[in-house]
């Protein structure tokens, strides 16, 4: 620190020294303009990476049936290209065309009202993971105020088995999971999933984080005014750490809303299961209603994240900095 | 600190609070952990006879496993280093003043959001043998690849590894390039230091611990991506994207437990480790940047 306030004094010393306004001019103009290019080239060109698919799926939900056919049936019609030996000659390549011949809400009409197996399957996926995001949002804000205004005995060592825990992949618990899953009655019913979602150690992870950055001063203060722990975590902890709890509660929806390991082994039941697995079985004949199906599929995050991006961008810094 | 009366309140408290957590936790996970652990080193569920470490011992011969595990390796050691390179490089690229900077970084991030079900059918479409990179390879003149059915279906899940990605590490990384004080690249172009030492010698250390927690995230992430490949190629994908999370999940379909526990043991030691050992040399270094 010292040593840092040594050096700025040292600038503070020579002002507009020769020095600093050579650096000022580092490189001539020409140079300049071609580097601001190049970065605006490489920006523009990792915005189309990052966004194609996404603006794919959106535009070609608006696309009719046979648009979507002729452009995407050189991959759908496997039967045919296995057989074909002469592939490459017979030059049929799927296409990626941006905007419609033709607006039509069609597929929109067959997901939403024609077909009603989306609409469940939609609804699966809400039933599943609002009671993560709320349970795992209250548990989580709860023992992270433990985690991180009390000393204990065992504490380090029971956040670190919350660490450990956290960054074990799904698969490493799944049989004895399972097992438990079926002990307590719970096969094929989304309590076997909406559970272990709620006690998630990830919050209590992030929240912990979040919690030490307030001051003991207020809790001291607090207690001085004769506040006791529930009403100190009431009135200062939980209103202090709201945007640390809606960091949270977006992380875990995004997580849970895109699940794909945890139905396909506790939902047996095709019926049962949410939209993520339906998605990815749907039929070479339904590409036509695909793509709305996927588009509609990401709004609810989507749009959640466009209204809460600070509370993302926030949860993410949180989740770098060291415990 | 808390003195007096309060102190014996005080030791209660704080089991009150992590109650309901550390119900669900030793439910849900600890005791699963614990009896998986057990699982492995039995020769079933059932019957409980004590095998010691055979199942490991039949794991390390099993070929599917092997093929799962190297498959694994590769495919982490090369998408860490790369997903770090480039997230650390789109950090960069934003942490200048530009016009429409929170635009870019919005974008960025934005696949971070969308389910990976969601887009699917475009990366099928896409990488398919008859799809949309082959006709551009085609286009050029070069003989198309069917890049799901071979080798390079490493590629394709390399890419979609990184799509999703590397959004996430570049806030990390820009949160840690933003709490670099300016004054050290002032203090070092004073000095007369050039655009890449003042990377090599200022950027990077500072970055240190930064860094090491996109590693491990980047590491962490690179088991996930078994959600995409699952989707992409199903059950049984080309043997080179064949990985541990598919071998596991398809032991268990066959009712496997021994081999599918053993497993699991085996890859979550090595994250432990793994993690233990970055956070140890981690606390060394920031000890030493101060």
């Amino acid at each position: 620190m010292k040593h840092m306030w040594n050096k700025v004094a040292k600038i503070n010393l020579k002002p507009k020294s020769d020095i600093h306004k050579s650096l000022r001019k580092h490189g001539s103009l020409s140079s300049h303009s071609v580097t601001k290019v190049l970065h605006v080239a490489t920006l523009v060109m990792l915005t189309a990476f990052f966004l194609f698919p996404l603006v794919l799926s959106f535009t070609n939900s608006f696309m009719s049936e046979q648009e979507i056919a002729v452009n995407y049936d050189a991959v759908t019609d496997k039967s045919l290209s296995s057989y074909n030996a002469d592939v490459e000659a017979s030059n049929s390549f799927a296409r990626f065309e941006f905007i419609p011949e033709m607006v039509t809400l069609k597929q929109y009409y067959t997901v939403l009202i024609k077909k009603t197996q989306f609409l469940f399957m939609f609804w699966h996926s809400v039933f599943l993971t609002v009671p993560i995001v709320i349970g795992q949002t209250v548990v989580a804000t709860l023992a992270a105020y433990a985690f991180a205004k009390f000393r204990f005995r065992g504490r380090n060592f029971l956040f670190f088995l919350y660490i450990v825990v956290m960054l074990m992949p799904f698969q490493v618990t799944l049989v004895p999971n399972y097992l438990i899953a079926g002990k307590l009655g719970l096969l094929n019913n989304y309590l076997s999933i909406i559970f272990p979602g709620i006690f998630g150690t990830f919050g209590v992870f992030l929240l912990k984080q979040y919690m030490e950055q307030i001051p003991d001063s207020y809790l001291e203060a607090a207690k001085v005014d004769g506040a006791g722990a529930l009403q100190i975590f009431l009135k200062i902890i939980v209103p202090l750490s709201k945007s640390g709890i809606a960091a949270l509660a977006i992380l875990v929806f995004i997580d849970n809303w895109n699940m794909v390991e945890q139905p396909l082994i506790f939902l047996q039941d095709a019926d049962k299961q949410p939209l993520s697995l339906y998605l990815s079985r749907i039929a070479a004949g339904e590409k036509g209603l695909a793509f709305a199906a996927s588009t509609l599929y990401m709004t609810p995050v989507l749009l959640s994240f466009l209204y809460a991006e600070n509370y993302l961008m926030e949860g993410i810094r949180l989740s770098g900095i060291k415990g | 600190m808390r003195t007096g009366k309060l102190t014996m309140n005080n030791n209660l408290l704080p089991w009150l609070f992590l109650g309901p957590s550390l119900l669900g936790f030793a439910l849900f996970y600890l005791l699963p952990f614990i009896t998986g652990f057990y699982y492995s080193l039995v020769d079933s569920p059932l019957s409980g006879n004590f095998v010691g470490l055979h199942n490991y011992a039949a794991l390390l011969q099993n070929p599917s496993f092997l093929l799962a595990l190297s498959n694994t390796a590769k495919f982490t050691v090369i998408c860490v280093p790369l997903n770090m390179a480039l997230s650390l490089g789109t950090a960069l690229l934003l942490n200048r003043k530009i016009r429409g900077r929170n635009l870019f970084r919005t974008i960025f991030i934005t696949p971070l959001v969308i389910p990976v079900a969601s887009v699917v059918l475009v990366w099928q479409a896409f990488f398919d043998l008859n799809g949309v990179l082959n006709s551009l390879i085609h286009a050029l003149g070069y003989q198309s690849v069917d890049w799901l059915k071979t080798d390079w279906s490493r590629v394709v899940i390399l890419v979609v590894y990184l799509w999703k990605n590397i959004g996430y590490c570049m806030i990390l990384f820009l949160a840690g390039l933003q709490n670099i004080p300016v004054e050290y690249y002032e203090a070092a172009r004073i000095d007369g230091a050039n655009r890449f030492q003042e990377f090599f010698r200022i950027t990077l250390v500072y970055l240190t611990p930064t860094t090491f927690f996109v590693f491990v995230i980047s590491i962490i992430n690179s088991f996930k991506v078994f959600r995409e490949t699952y989707l992409i190629a199903g059950d049984y994908p080309q043997n080179s994207i064949y990985m541990l999370q598919h071998y596991m999940n398809n032991m268990f379909l066959a009712l496997d437990y021994q081999k599918l526990t053993s497993a699991a043991f085996v890859m979550a030691a090595f994250i432990v480790a793994v993690v233990f050992l970055l956070f140890r040399v981690e606390r060394k270094i920031s000890k030493r940047i101060g």
